[in-house]
């Protein structure tokens, strides 16, 4: 037996579990983190206290068996504020992606169709990409009262023009294939291309492209909240934390690691998701990247 | 290339006639009559109409549209409501610090990451290229301001090495000046090194695989020089074009970085206008950034030629 037939015997099976978290460890390994820290988040009663009781007597004890995480200046429980946190985090993430997802592919489909309706948009999105993400959202939040769905517009809207260009250039590619030229020369009406044809070519990519819209939406509500642009001072998100302990930061560092450090585990995931179904879904560049 | 400098100015032109159109709404979208303000709580609503129109705030909107965009072509972007000076003058005294944190930052942060990407793309596969690409996925994730408070609580609160806050003008010292941005520029440099990095071992890897590459290397052209005159230069237009783009993650971080670090920069005077609704202040600076932003992609468009010869428009 030569060396390769050997190494072609010691190959297991192609299939099962076990193969698959061998073959994409980066999206199987975000994919359990992002899971723990949501399911967290939903049975949060279960696993944590009470994050808005204040008792001041404890206030800023280091972490102990009955504060895993310490408490904070006003002597509420570390842990249970960041475990309440997440809810905010995945939410903001979540719904930022669904609209931005939503409202860009609907007008990454009419733009990719229409010349006239291409150019006015495209420089309208041109226009809302030259302002700074955070600094949009600063403006957007600063009219009105801060609450999470004013947070959730302003950290969409910027988001948009990013996805309707994606959309965009895959229509435009796709447009040009045979098998379009074959439907509308068959009389197949537009609404009917669109929705057959085009549309599926753009779900790959727009998988890929919410992961990351989240793991930025997530970032930019907690940079939003330490900024006190954000949600309003008095719900636990992981931004409002830090920025309410940080004068506290050489007496109690961990009223700023605790959240810190689960921001950044979940943005940590959900961009080895994303890098992970890039690599499934877009092989072409998962070799170059 | 004449055709192409005129075409790409006016659409720059273009694209900040739009950004001054939203920034515009946005000002007339803020809650409070200005009139109202001036005139002072005991005015009658008399008063307040004759302010009204000695302000123009009854003309239509294209017409105020247009008194406004004269006045911040001529550099006039308004007076804080807070202050009462002129928001040209706030930035003014406040560009600085902001201008050091940039600088500092793009410097650091585009040397670091090349090299990274170099080594990366040069031992594709090896421990290092492993650990690049791990350090920069981590890079992109973790937010300037959690970086920010542990760097400050490694190197200057437990081992004292550098300054926690504040800043120092370069006229007292350069050492003072250097010390209270390092640790700025790293926290805020990191995202950006990630971003730059990644580009640079994609972009070296394509080209290193190219048949020049290995006439480069069989004629004899030491490595450095191959890596770093022959590769790099070739792949540079993604890398740029890149720069460019990070500038808007930079422009966000500078905001935050400075609140961490307590810098009294551009991005500070924003953050206190946020809290006492200051909005002249907050639409002059998205305005100035946004611009920045503009004119800094404008010249990567323009730099393609430079770099890259086979490159006509």
């Amino acid at each position: 037996m030569t060396v390769a037939a050997a190494e072609l015997a010691r190959v297991p099976p192609r299939s099962g579990l076990w193969h698959f978290v061998r073959r994409n460890p980066t999206l199987v390994g975000g994919l359990v983190v992002l899971a723990l820290i949501a399911l967290a988040a939903l049975i949060a009663p279960l696993i944590a206290g009470d994050p808005i009781a204040a008792k001041p007597v404890n206030r800023l004890r280091p972490p102990s068996q009955i504060n895993w995480l310490g408490t904070d200046q006003l002597g509420r429980d570390v842990w249970a504020r960041t475990v309440y946190g997440a809810r905010i985090s995945l939410l903001v993430g979540l719904s930022v992606a669904t609209i931005a997802m939503s409202i860009g592919l609907l007008i990454g489909l009419l733009a990719g169709f229409s010349r006239t309706v291409e150019s006015v948009v495209m420089r309208l999105m041109d226009g809302l990409m030259a302002i700074p993400a955070i600094l949009l959202a600063i403006a957007f939040v600063s009219l009105s009262k801060a609450s999470v769905s004013i947070v959730v517009a302003a950290i969409a809207l910027p988001e948009i023009p990013r996805v309707v260009r994606l959309v965009r250039s895959v229509v435009l590619t796709v447009r040009e294939q045979p098998f379009i030229e074959a439907a509308v020369a068959s009389g197949t009406r537009l609404p009917k291309i669109l929705r057959r044809h085009i549309l599926p070519a753009t779900v790959p990519p727009l998988i890929v492209q919410a992961t990351y819209v989240a793991a930025s939406a997530i970032l930019i509500e907690a940079a939003l909240s330490f900024l006190g642009a954000g949600t309003p001072p008095e719900v636990p998100t992981w931004g409002n934390m830090i920025a309410s302990s940080r004068v506290y930061l050489g007496l109690a560092p961990w009223t700023i690691f605790g959240p810190g450090i689960a921001l950044a585990l979940v943005v940590l995931a959900v961009n080895l998701v994303g890098d992970g179904l890039r690599d499934r879904l877009d092989p072409r560049i998962a070799r170059r990247m | 290339m004449g055709a192409f400098i005129i075409r790409r100015l006016l659409s720059t032109l273009l694209v900040m006639g739009l950004v001054g159109v939203f920034i515009f709404l946005l000002l007339h979208l803020s809650p409070g009559d200005p009139a109202a303000i001036i005139a002072g709580d005991n005015a009658t609503p008399a008063q307040i109409e004759a302010i009204r129109t000695s302000l123009g705030l009854n003309d239509p909107l294209h017409v105020q549209f247009g008194r406004w965009a004269m006045r911040v072509l001529s550099g006039d972007l308004g007076i804080s409501i807070f202050s009462n000076v002129p928001v040209a003058t706030l930035i003014a005294q406040r560009v600085w610090p902001t201008l050091s944190l940039a600088f500092t930052t793009i410097v650091l942060a585009v040397t670091l990451a090349l090299a990274a990407g170099v080594l990366a793309a040069w031992k594709a596969g090896s421990l290092a290229d492993r650990l690049v690409m791990i350090l920069s996925v981590v890079g992109f994730s973790v937010p300037v301001f959690v970086v920010g408070y542990l760097l400050i609580y490694v190197f200057a609160i437990s081992l004292r090495w550098l300054p926690v806050q504040g800043y120092s003008p370069l006229a007292e010292g350069f050492w003072p000046w250097a010390s209270h941005l390092i640790l700025p520029s790293t926290a805020l440099g990191l995202a950006y090194v990630a971003l730059i990095a990644r580009i640079t071992r994609t972009a070296m890897l394509d080209v290193l695989a190219e048949d020049y590459m290995r006439t480069a290397r069989a004629k004899g052209v030491a490595t450095g020089p191959m890596l770093f005159k022959h590769a790099l230069k070739s792949a540079g237009v993604p890398i740029v074009t890149v720069v460019g783009i990070g500038i808007a993650l930079l422009i966000g971080g500078v905001v935050i970085t400075e609140t961490v670090f307590n810098l009294p920069g551009i991005g500070r005077l924003v953050v206190d206008a946020i809290s006492k609704r200051d909005y002249p202040i907050i639409q002059g600076v998205i305005l100035l950034f946004s611009g920045v932003y503009v004119i800094i992609n404008l010249l990567v468009d323009l730099s393609y030629t430079l770099l890259d010869p086979r490159i006509r428009y």
